[in-house]
Parts: structure tokens; C-alpha cells; sequence
């Protein structure tokens, strides 16, 4: 996982949820953040408008913390990168 | 204080055009999902919906007069239109002036106002109908049934999401039982099949992509409906006066708020509201044998809604029987409370229990008597119907065999 895709992630969750980004980190839960299930939505909204990606929600029902959450995103990114190259 | 009579039944949603089919497809467990048709899914996650399958207004209303309704309202006057004729009752001056109409709705004519507002952003048109105000406002199926029938009597719309009908319902009882109104037509209705409506649901991620299996550990949601119903309400004394079917009696109303979070819904509101139901009946909750569940088949509402039942009535809770007929005519937003107090009514009426369709799985989390797939045969004297909105406010209503 690149370090520019996880700061890009722990961003789009500090400012959707409006914590200081420190508080933040790869090892962080959405418990010890206080993300509950809206702003859990609410994340997901602001990734896949980060990253241009359509996220599923069959995707995120297991997802509880950052780490989980960069690594789905990156999935998501290279699946579309690698449709993207496939169609060219 | 008077004892209130459900004397009038009708219902439009996805189980059929009238209570006869409504009433089959619960007793049959039968849900009525399918393909959503009535918007453009192409842009959608989920692809299900609980339609009322090919309606178009014609047998209903004449094209001029189908013009200035939007499809909720219209869904509203033909279900007041069989309820009131389901009642037998005859108008009078008198009653026409003291009856109340109490109707509850969510989003409104929000097709109609989904329509302008492509005009407006998308066509680059420079003006919109000079009907969506009145098509759009939530109070048009109340206005279209006091027209309807001539009705001059205290009239208004409540909305608060998903309890909407069970709040007006409880008022229009509160206003039988008083003696503020002497009849009532009164219940909910909704019509969310708008691209930019179904859109604002996927994003909250509560929808099933393939169906509602309330209770059942395998529950991934909602699916959403639509569709109305509507109750005619008398007192008990002038309903026999006349001779009238008693389908059952409504005899409590129940209403709290979680003051907690605007979608997280919270266990000691909910069971404040029951408690609140009984208190109002004056019921012990050992008198309740059946309880029409909020039930919307989501991860967070059933075991929260499970938590409540047992919280309000202890070792009772594993006596009564819990279905949630949202796993057959969907989640109606501002119609659903009402279709599920048909439902309860039926329940009582005919002494067969609606099951929960479409379960799989016990849930350790949902361990009620959830009534699986298949209809039950007992006979209950008492029951509650549970309504627990988005935004914490919650509304339940107890009724008794007629």
C-alpha cells in the first residue's frame, strides 16, 4: 500500500468526521475513533469520491478499522485501474 | 372516555389493490418485491423495490382530475375511498362536519418535485408546472380525501418518517376516544419511486440488494415500498348503533423520543414507547399475544428492537408471538405504520398471525417467537404495532379483538 493512498484515506476520514488528522492513524479503529454507523457511511461516501471509485456494500460490512479500510480502497482502485487499462 | 372501533379497512401496495389481496398475500407469506419499474434503476445498487406493479390512475381517477395528484395522494383517496365504503357509513351534515381526516406521509409528492427539479437543473428549462406545489405538499392526500368525500371536519398531516401513520392514526384515536371528533379516516401514505429519492437511500447503505429478511442473522435491510392505507374509526357504541363490521378496536397510543442519535435508533425509547401503549390501554404486558414489529430487517434496528420487547415485557417476551409483515409489503416510509395496523387488525380479526417472510437464520441478537414463513392460527385478544422512526421518534399502537 502506497503511503500517498493511506494519508489520502486518513484524511477523507478526518475531515468527514472533523478530527484533527494526528488523531488518525493506519492502526486506528472506528471504535477508538467514534465512527459510529452513519459516519461509517458517511467515510465511504467521501472515499468514493476521492478516489472515483464505487464502493459496495457487501465490500465494507466486515470493515472496523483504517488499515482494513486502505486496503479495500486499494483493491477498488487497482480493479478499476486494471478495467480502465483492459478497455484501452 | 369512548371506546374506539375500526369499522373501515383499505389498503394499495405491493401485495394488491384492496385488503381482500392484501390479506391473502400475508396469510400466504408472500412477498411482493420484484424489479423496481416505476424508476430508472440503471444508476441504482439495489435493483428491488415493493411497487404497486403496473398501477396507472386510470381506473381510479379521470385523467384531468389524475393531473392535479401526485401518485402518494392518489394511492391515499382509493384507500380511503374502500375503507369507507368497507364502513357502511352514512353521511350526514352533521357527521361531515365533526369527522376528522389525520393522514401521515414522509416524503410527499417528492416525484412530482424530483420531475421540476430536472427541469430546472438538468433540461435548462426556465420554469417548472404550476401544479408542484400542490402535487409535492405532504398534506395532499388529507386535502384529496376531505374533497372526496365533502368532509369539513379537522384535517392534517403529521410526518415524522417512518412513524408517521402511527402518529396520526394515534391522534385520530385520541380524538374518537375524546370525543373531539365523532368519526376519523386516518393513515398514511407514500410513493418514494424517484431516482433521486432512491439514490439518497442507497447512500445511506440500509437497502438489501435482493430482499428483507427481518430477525434472520442473513439480513442485509430494507426494501423499500410503497403504497397506502387507511382507517375508518368510530366509537364503539355508535359502530354498533348502526350495526357496522367491528374489525377490532383501537385502545392505546404510545409515543416517546430516543433524544439519542438521528438514525441510530435506541432500545429504552423504543421501550418506553411500548410501556407508554400499554399505560394508555391500561393493559398489563401479560394481555399482549402478538406484536407487528417495527421489524425494517436492518443490522441495527432488529436486535435494538428485540432488546426493547424484552426490556418492556420481561419473561412475557417469550410468549408473544413477533412478525414483521415489512418482509411482504416492504418498507413504506409514511405509509408503512399504517398498512402494518391493517395488518394487526387482520391479525386479531381473523385470528391468524402474518408471518416474517423470507427468514433463514436465528439471530442470537433476535431471539423472539418471529412467526417463520408460514402463517400462524391462534387467537389474540390484544396486540401491539411498533413504529420506530430515523430522528428517534417513536409511536406504538395497541389494539383489541372486535
Amino acid at each position: 500500500m502506497s503511503d500517498e493512498l493511506i494519508q489520502r484515506v486518513i484524511k477523507a476520514i478526518a475531515t468527514t468526521k472533523r478530527i484533527p488528522i494526528e488523531s488518525v492513524t493506519i492502526d486506528s479503529t472506528f471504535l477508538e475513533l467514534g465512527i459510529d454507523s452513519m459516519d461509517a457511511v458517511e467515510v465511504l461516501f467521501a472515499l468514493e469520491g476521492e478516489f472515483d471509485i464505487n464502493i459496495p456494500d457487501d465490500e465494507v460490512r466486515s470493515v472496523r478499522g483504517i488499515r482494513q479500510m486502505c486496503e479495500g480502497v486499494e483493491r477498488l482502485v487497482l480493479a478499476k485501474s486494471g478495467a480502465a487499462k483492459g478497455s484501452e | 372516555m369512548r371506546r374506539v372501533a375500526i369499522t373501515g379497512l383499505g389498503a394499495i401496495c405491493a401485495l394488491g389493490r384492496n385488503v381482500e389481496e392484501f390479506a391473502r398475500a400475508l396469510a400466504e407469506g408472500r412477498p411482493g418485491f420484484g424489479p423496481i419499474e416505476s424508476a430508472d434503476r440503471s444508476q441504482l445498487r439495489f435493483q428491488h423495490g415493493a411497487e404497486v406493479k403496473g398501477y396507472s390512475h386510470t381506473p381510479y381517477f379521470e385523467d384531468r382530475v389524475a393531473d392535479f395528484i401526485d401518485r402518494f395522494a392518489q394511492f391515499a383517496v382509493i384507500a380511503a375511498r374502500e375503507a369507507v365504503a368497507d364502513s357502511g357509513v352514512e353521511w350526514t351534515l352533521e357527521l361531515r362536519e365533526s369527522a376528522a381526516i389525520i393522514t401521515g406521509s414522509c416524503v410527499g409528492g417528492q416525484s412530482t418535485e424530483d420531475i421540476g427539479f430536472q427541469d430546472i437543473y438538468k433540461l435548462g428549462r426556465n420554469r417548472v408546472h404550476p401544479l408542484t406545489i400542490p402535487k409535492t405538499m405532504a398534506n395532499a392526500g388529507a386535502s384529496h380525501i376531505s374533497m372526496e368525500f365533502g368532509i369539513v371536519g379537522p384535517s392534517f398531516t403529521l410526518s415524522t418518517a417512518c412513524s408517521s401513520a402511527a402518529h396520526a392514526i394515534g391522534q385520530a384515536f385520541w380524538m374518537v376516544r375524546s370525543g373531539a371528533a365523532d368519526l376519523a379516516i386516518t393513515g398514511g401514505s407514500e410513493a418514494p419511486f424517484s431516482v433521486g429519492i432512491l439514490k439518497a437511500w442507497e447512500a445511506m447503505r440500509v437497502v438489501s440488494p435482493d430482499t428483507c429478511r427481518p430477525f434472520s442473522k442473513d439480513r442485509h435491510g430494507m426494501i423499500l415500498g410503497e403504497g397506502a392505507a387507511m382507517l375508518v374509526i368510530e366509537p364503539l357504541d355508535a359502530a354498533r348503533a348502526r350495526g357496522a363490521r367491528i374489525h377490532a378496536e383501537i385502545v392505546g397510543l404510545g409515543m416517546s423520543a430516543d433524544a439519542g442519535h438521528i438514525t441510530q435508533p435506541s432500545a429504552a425509547g423504543a421501550t418506553r414507547a411500548m410501556r407508554a401503549a400499554l399505560r394508555d390501554a391500561g393493559l398489563a404486558p401479560e394481555a399482549i399475544g402478538y406484536i407487528n414489529a417495527h421489524g425494517t430487517g436492518t443490522s441495527a434496528n432488529d436486535p435494538t428492537e428485540t432488546a426493547a420487547i424484552r426490556a418492556a415485557f420481561g419473561a412475557h417476551a417469550d410468549r408473544l408471538a413477533v412478525s414483521s409483515t415489512k418482509s411482504m409489503h416492504g418498507h413504506a416510509l409514511g405509509a408503512s405504520a399504517a398498512l402494518e395496523c391493517v395488518a394487526t387488525a387482520l391479525a386479531l380479526r381473523d385470528g391468524l398471525l402474518p408471518p416474517t417472510a423470507n427468514y433463514r437464520e436465528p439471530d442470537p441478537e433476535c431471539d423472539l417467537d418471529v412467526v417463520p414463513n408460514e402463517a400462524r392460527a391462534v387467537e389474540v385478544e390484544y396486540a401491539l404495532s411498533n413504529s420506530f422512526a430515523f430522528g428517534g421518534l417513536n409511536a406504538v399502537l395497541a389494539l383489541r379483538r372486535g
